[in-house]
């Protein structure tokens, strides 16, 4: 356990006797299976980056066929055996097996467990003034529902046949007819989903409830927020796909035909199913998750960005009232946008120009977020620390992300980019450069609150820098082949095309930039790993801000504060005037203000 | 104060004693019209009023919504647009498809 | 360190936590059912003219109808179950609670019949759309109506040593495992006559 400085703030007075009334706890309960809400974060943040990792290790692979499509992989190769890569050359099968669990490791598995999981449970009881969440048991029962998730998404590449390979977006037919590892991923969905649903409920009842003393709403971090709005999309928008899940299971396994259209003949041969489904069905229900579900993941970093941006510039944020609407009515709005998703369906103009419309009304709100927080840099005193710089590069990746997406929603525009490599540019960028810099600028931001350490600013920038130019390298490419209409999912990466010649020789640019952002990676895991024993110890606000959680030691002890904080102002009152230094903490009463 | 949280209570039985006979009496008549064989249209018009009507009973009485409070409304009313949603858009496939 | 607004309620929201955690549980299971009612309209309107069957004529609608009744009574049971709580009256709690159980087998047993029925017939999930639809959804209700009897048995059994202990709090826990059960009763006032009697 670190040494904490025992200083006046609230949570300091009664921390031995905390520590002693938790020594009975053996080291299952404690470390494995706790209900302690910053056990939790850490479990699902470090599982998180795990799958994070093997997700990209995926896509590795998948981009040495893309640059040298049939050539053999040199010793990796061999590692996969003659089902998957005869003689060390990748199989389409297998291709597409890497690409569909790519996508689904690194949004339901990666991605969401640490934006969500991760950093929401750790820091939103912090920031609130809470001794932990609402209902910690469930708490705990939504990481093993995860973990199990994971473990059946994971076991799924064994069975015969191999895991899913109908894409993370599992379209009927191909998804109904595929061998067995599409079952297990609609299993592993519903441990998933089950998770996510737990997990929402408890963060929605845990931020109306629990939070401190004077702290109203909208004295509330952005964060916290973020993080409110986020859950209910949780919510309300998963359960749709678990009766998808369900009705595909139902197809698959008792024979129905929700999603099989009559007449279909596969390989020669009539599909035996009745048929009278519809494999639109399937979409409309998957989509009316996955485009809440894109929110989900852009979200938490715009909250993790606000703070980070507040605290390095020395300045409130810009518009935070405006930037709270803003966020609700994105919410509200992402519910009805989702078939943007499926302009080549054969929809009518009607319902081509609903989805248009309301797509273009969503840019609205994401438009205010992106420039309010460009705006709170204005005038301020920017410290750029790690934290602050995957935050600064996350304004104009996601500038980019957001502004790709907009010929997307249009539906006209989207004739010829649809299921192109543009598309795949446009995702991964808020993604990627996005939400992933957030997520970073977060780490950075965060760790020395969990391990009472800081992480080395220089090995922080070496991180930073090559992994903002590699990102570039793999995703601005991807716009020019997808404007020459080279199309995504393909195993050969558009080389067998004739339109595609002047274009293809990008893929080898890209496949290198990523071989190289995942050597980048590396100061990143060091700086981790040996800055959890040897970092710079330090005290309960090193980053001298303003948000509750930095009223609790570093790190805080089971409970968080011994005496529950009172807030006494708003989230961010740095460079208050006549205030002896640039900041006043929301948890220090007013006279000690003065 | 404890009569009056008693009486209260007896207030509540007494209603849903009354409840439980008009849903009884509701299902029944359910069932009757079903029997009518009704033009679609109007069947499934009545069916879903009737149902709704005994909806709204079992939720607003037996699941206390009629006295609830406004945040728990607030979350319904998110949740029934959504569900709107989810039951009226997709039906557009069907009967907004492209024309040549 | 305790978990503040467990029990008592918190004066700006006017709610404890298990009352609000449970109406956002039965917000999901709307999004849940209303996905599969999106699913039943969808399939009945792509159906080939004709060919979508009446409920009546392959449902069994007297035992659907009983079981009706059986899951309206049990709903009236179980908020007696919490009533007698809130009159302090843990004997008339056991009994109702009982009854709610009792009911709930009731539902499956017919279920069951009618599903066997079915089986024999070779009236299968594969063998159309609407068959397809009437077991997925029946079938997620019958799952709901087993997990609301095993929280509801586990109430009247081992959890309802908390009464002596927090009155308050155990009645508040019948409380929302009620919800529960009336809002599986309440799909079901919807599934009824739109499978059956449509």
């Amino acid at each position: 356990m670190a040494i904490i400085e025992h200083k006046t703030a609230p949570g300091h007075e009664a921390e031995p006797h905390e520590h002693a009334e938790h020594e009975h706890l053996g080291f299952w309960r404690q470390y494995v299976f706790s209900t302690d809400h910053k056990v939790i974060g850490i479990q699902y943040a470090v599982t998180g980056l795990l799958f994070l990792f093997f997700g990209f290790c995926l896509v590795m692979l998948m981009r040495w066929q893309l640059a040298f499509p049939g050539r053999a992989l040199p010793w990796i190769g061999k590692l996969f055996g003659e089902a998957r890569m005869p003689g060390g050359s990748m199989l389409p099968e297998f291709y597409n097996e890497l690409g569909a669990m790519h996508g689904t490791i690194m949004v339901f598995l990666g991605v969401v467990p640490l934006a969500v999981g991760g950093f929401g449970n750790f820091v939103l009881p912090l920031q609130i003034g809470a001794p932990d969440m609402a209902f910690p048991r469930i708490n705990m029962a939504s990481y093993w529902s995860y973990f199990l998730g994971g473990i059946t998404m994971l076991a799924s590449f064994f069975v015969p046949g191999g895991a899913a390979q109908s894409g993370w977006t599992s379209y009927a037919p191909l998804s109904i007819i595929a061998g067995q590892g599409q079952t297990m991923w609609l299993f592993g969905m519903i441990f998933l989903i089950t998770s996510s649903l737990l997990g929402s409920i408890n963060f929605i009842v845990t931020t109306v409830q629990l939070r401190a003393p004077g702290l109203t709403f909208f004295r509330l971090p952005f964060f916290v927020w973020a993080q409110l709005v986020t859950s209910f999309l949780l919510l309300l928008a998963f359960p749709p796909l678990e009766a998808a899940g369900v009705m595909q299971l139902m197809d698959r396994l008792a024979g129905s035909s929700f999603f099989m259209p009559s007449g279909l003949v596969v390989s020669g041969q009539a599909a035996a199913y009745t048929g009278g489904g519809n494999p639109l069905l399937w979409q409309h229900l998957f989509w009316f998750l996955a485009h809440p579900e894109v929110y989900v993941l852009i979200l938490p970093a715009f909250g993790i960005v606000a703070e980070v941006i507040a605290n390095n510039t020395r300045k409130p944020l810009w518009g935070y009232k405006l930037m709270v609407y803003a966020l609700w009515f994105l919410g509200f709005m992402s519910f009805v946008v989702w078939a943007h998703h499926m302009f080549f369906t054969g929809m009518g103009t009607t319902m081509a120009a609903f989805f248009q419309t309301t797509t273009m009304i969503i840019s609205i709100p994401s438009v205010v977020l992106l420039s309010s927080l460009l705006i709170s840099l204005w005038g301020g005193s920017i410290r750029f620390t790690t934290p602050m710089l995957f935050a600064l590069a996350f304004l104009p990746m996601f500038g980019i992300g957001g502004l790709t997406g907009l010929p997307l929603g249009l539906s006209a525009a989207d004739i010829p980019l649809h299921d192109t490599y543009y598309v795949i540019g446009h995702f991964h960028y808020v993604v990627a450069p996005g939400t992933l810099f957030a997520l970073f600028a977060g780490i950075y931001y965060w760790f020395p609150k969990a391990t009472g350490r800081r992480m080395s600013e220089r090995l922080g920038k070496l991180h930073f820098w090559p992994s903002l130019i590699f990102i570039n390298g793999i995703f601005m490419p991807m716009f020019i082949q997808g404007l020459a209409g080279v199309s995504r999912r393909l195993y050969d990466g558009g080389a067998s095309y004739d339109f595609a010649k002047e274009v293809i020789h990008w893929n080898v640019f890209m496949s290198v930039s990523a071989w190289c952002l995942a050597i980048s990676q590396i100061p990143f895991i060091i700086n981790f790993f040996r800055s959890i024993k040897h970092g710079e110890k330090v005290g309960d606000n090193p980053w001298e801000a303003t948000t509750l959680e930095w009223a609790a030691p570093s790190p805080p002890p089971h409970g968080n504060f011994a005496t529950a904080p009172e807030a006494y102002r708003g989230p961010y009152d740095y460079s208050v005037p006549g205030h002896p230094t640039d900041f006043t903490p929301q948890f220090l009463a007013a006279q000690q203000a003065t | 104060m404890a009569n009056h949280a008693e009486h209260d209570i007896d207030r509540q039985v007494r209603t849903y004693i009354v409840i439980f006979i008009t849903l009884m009496a509701l299902t029944f008549i359910t069932v009757a019209i079903s029997r009518l064989h009704l033009p679609v249209h109007l069947a499934v018009t009545l069916a879903l009023v009737v149902a709704s009507v005994k909806g709204g009973l079992v939720a607003g009485y037996f699941m206390h919504l009629i006295s609830e409070r406004k945040l728990i409304y607030w979350v319904l009313g998110f949740t029934v647009s959504c569900f709107i949603a989810v039951l009226l858009l997709p039906l557009w496939s069907h009967f907004d498809p492209i024309r040549n | 360190m305790e978990i503040p607004y467990t029990v008592a309620e918190r004066p700006d929201t006017g709610l404890n936590n298990g009352k609000i955690g449970i109406w956002l549980f039965l917000a999901s299971e709307v999004m849940l059912f209303g996905a599969l009612f999106a699913s039943y309209l969808m399939m009945r309107i792509g159906a080939t003219e004709g060919t979508w069957p009446r409920g009546d004529s392959i449902l069994n609608v007297p035992l659907a109808t009983l079981n009706t009744v059986v899951l309206i009574s049990s709903s009236v049971t179980m908020v007696m179950a919490w009533a007698s709580l809130k009159r302090n009256d843990f004997g008339k709690f056991r009994l109702f609670q009982a009854l709610t159980v009792l009911a709930g087998f009731g539902f499956l047993t017919i279920k069951y019949i009618e599903y066997s029925a079915k089986f024999h017939h070779g009236l299968l999930p594969s063998k159309n759309t609407f068959l397809a639809i009437y077991f997925t959804l029946t079938g997620l209700h019958g799952l709901h109506v087993i997990g609301g009897m095993a929280i509801n048995a586990y109430l009247w059994g081992p959890g309802s040593k908390l009464w002596k202990t927090d009155p308050e709090h155990f009645t508040n826990r019948v409380e929302n495992s009620g919800l529960f059960w009336h809002f599986v009763d309440l799909v079901w006032i919807f599934l009824f006559p739109i499978l059956y009697l449509l």
